[in-house]
């Protein structure tokens, strides 16, 4: 199988602090890549440079195979790489439907960029989004912060293969989460892989990431420390290099 | 169904405003019937519209996150520059145009400094407050100038049979605005900024343009009310809008927005200006002494909120409850 990502020895300091070292990876299509680290071994800060929130200050980033250089997380999103963020992927006051389309909103009458939304067609789609993620809620008008932990990240997804997104990248999409709202999500990322979407899994809670991933890579101190097809290592070995580095 | 609808309609904030709306009204004309002669209400309406201009302005900017404590400046400042521009003989409407721009500046710089040096706005815009307000005085020269009547004034505050022109510029504001903020893109985008900033802004939002768009607005819509106050008065006063940048908080909170941004409607801000007015006016003919004014309006922004909160606390626990299910 191809890349679809491919990082050459990217590193990123933050005032000083060597976040990410000489860092490579090489990320299979249409696989689950479970990406683990206890906090603060440069997970976050991997993303972020994914994700195009930051830049590297040196290394590159290959695309399906062509180098790019992200400006902006809009850059990464037009390409299809998407990233739903731990605490903030979604605006709790706002309606599923306006979730779904912040900033990608479909508009009529338009004069530049601005324009007056298609409520009616917005709320059909988003509906068919949901659906799409084996996600059926009542209404798409109903607020995100009347919706349970793993209802939101099933928005969050639907939203991401609404846009058609290649990569979708989830930071700690389980946290804070039942086991059984956990499991939904966990089934949600593994629906993915048949639809050809690419999901980077970071968690530091290996038991959650390793029963659906087909790749494992294991970060410390702004290092990649092991990077495994799943079949070559066993859950006991990653929990050994997580705990100890 | 049908139930649902009326509950879904009953936890909209802006709704409750306009049922407290309804109950003050039917109250202080129960005081006395003459409350809502066509005359109280046409001494009303005639002032009315130059506090919705403001409200709708600092209800938006609100949504978005953020404060400005500089209206009230900005509402005296932006007519006297007028008048005095026409003074030193300035074309009517060229200097009622420079005059829109200064209401427009004092929001670029609101917004600049608040975003660029990552303060809070209440200190930028409580900067920008004395500033503007001494500049005002300082334009005044000393001794209040007479108002220049080659200004077109009528145009705006005509009075018609019941209800001023400055009336329906209020409803075209809100009418504009109103389609800007809840159906248009840039709307959804306004609501995502006060929201959840980090989440409009890894959605691919530029949310400091989002934010510098409703100051600018703010601060043109403060000087546009500003203009309408002494095209009405035909008197240019440096003391014009003091206290107003409280006063139209209050009128939005009142109406639903709330204080931490994403919630809100220019049909709450609008009707939370209006309350007010008619409050002040009602406990005028109601015989109370006008001193009671301020009190009631602070019990009224009291209930509004701890109303609101608490009806949203609930909407969100039916709401959880029914996911459970």
């Amino acid at each position: 199988m191809e890349d679809i990502i491919v990082c050459k020895d990217l590193n990123k300091y933050y005032s000083g602090v060597h976040a990410l070292k000489d860092l490579s990876l090489k990320i299979k299509k249409d696989s689950v890549v479970g990406l683990i680290g206890d906090n603060g071994a440069g997970k976050s800060t991997l993303i972020k440079i994914l994700s195009g929130a930051h830049q590297p200050d040196s290394g590159h980033i290959y695309f399906e195979g062509n180098k790019v250089k992200f400006k902006s997380t809009k850059e990464a999103m037009n390409l299809g790489i998407e990233t739903i963020y731990q605490y903030s992927a979604l605006i709790p006051e706002m309606s599923i439907a306006r979730n779904i389309f912040i900033g990608r909103e479909q508009t009529q009458y338009n004069v530049g960029n601005f324009g007056l939304m298609k409520t009616k067609t917005m709320q059909d789609d988003a509906m068919k989004a949901l659906t799409d993620v084996e996600l059926h809620l009542r209404s798409p008008d109903t607020p995100v912060n009347q919706l349970s932990g793993g209802e939101r990240q099933g928005v969050v997804i639907a939203r991401a293969m609404y846009f058609k997104s290649k990569v979708l990248i989830l930071d700690e999409p389980t946290n804070h989460l039942s086991v059984k709202e956990t499991n939904k999500v966990l089934r949600f990322v593994e629906g993915l892989k048949s639809q050809g979407v690419t999901s980077i899994f970071i968690t530091h809670n290996l038991s959650h990431v390793y029963p659906i991933a087909d790749h494992l890579c294991v970060m410390a101190r702004g290092e990649k420390i092991a990077d495994m097809e799943k079949k070559d290592t066993t859950i006991d070995h990653l929990t050994d290099l997580l705990v100890n580095g | 169904m049908k139930n649902l609808n009326l509950k879904s309609l009953l936890v909209r904030p802006e709704v409750a405003t306009f049922i407290m709306f309804v109950v003050i009204m039917i109250g202080f004309y129960l005081a006395n019937e003459r409350f809502l002669d066509a005359r109280n209400i046409r001494i009303v309406m005639g002032i009315t519209p130059e506090y919705m201009i403001v409200a709708i302005g600092i209800a938006i900017l609100m949504i978005s996150g953020e404060f400005d404590l500089s209206v009230g400046s900005v509402f005296a400042l932006v007519p006297m520059t007028m008048v005095q521009m026409v003074h030193q003989g300035v074309p009517p409407w060229f200097a009622i145009f420079l005059g829109l721009m200064i209401g427009v500046i004092v929001g670029f710089v609101n917004g600049f400094i608040t975003l660029r040096f990552g303060i809070p706005s209440f200190i930028a815009t409580l900067g920008m407050l004395y500033i503007a307000r001494s500049l005002t005085t300082v334009a005044t020269a000393g001794f209040p100038p007479p108002f220049p009547h080659i200004l077109p004034n009528e145009l705006f505050v005509y009075q018609f049979e019941l209800f001023r022109a400055s009336l329906y510029w209020a409803l075209l504001v809100a009418f504009v605005l109103g389609i800007m903020l809840h159906r248009s893109n840039v709307g959804n985008w306004i609501y995502a900024t006060g929201g959840d900033t980090n989440a409009a802004s890894s959605m691919g939002i530029k949310t400091n343009n989002v934010k510098m768009f409703c100051f600018i607005l703010c601060g043109f819509l403060a000087g546009f009310a500003g203009m309408i106050q002494t095209f009405r008065l035909e008197a240019p006063l440096p003391s014009q809008g003091y206290l107003l940048e409280l006063e139209s908080i209050a009128a939005a909170v009142i109406g639903g927005v709330s204080l931490f941004g994403g919630i809100g409607t220019i049909f709450g801000a609008c009707i939370g200006a209006i309350l007010i007015r008619f409050l002040e006016s009602g406990i005028i003919m109601a015989r109370i002494d006008a001193e009671w004014f301020r009190a009631g309006l602070g019990s009224l922004i009291i209930i509004a909120v701890v109303f609101n909160t608490y009806i949203s606390r609930r909407a969100t626990r039916i709401g959880q409850n029914k996911a459970k299910d």
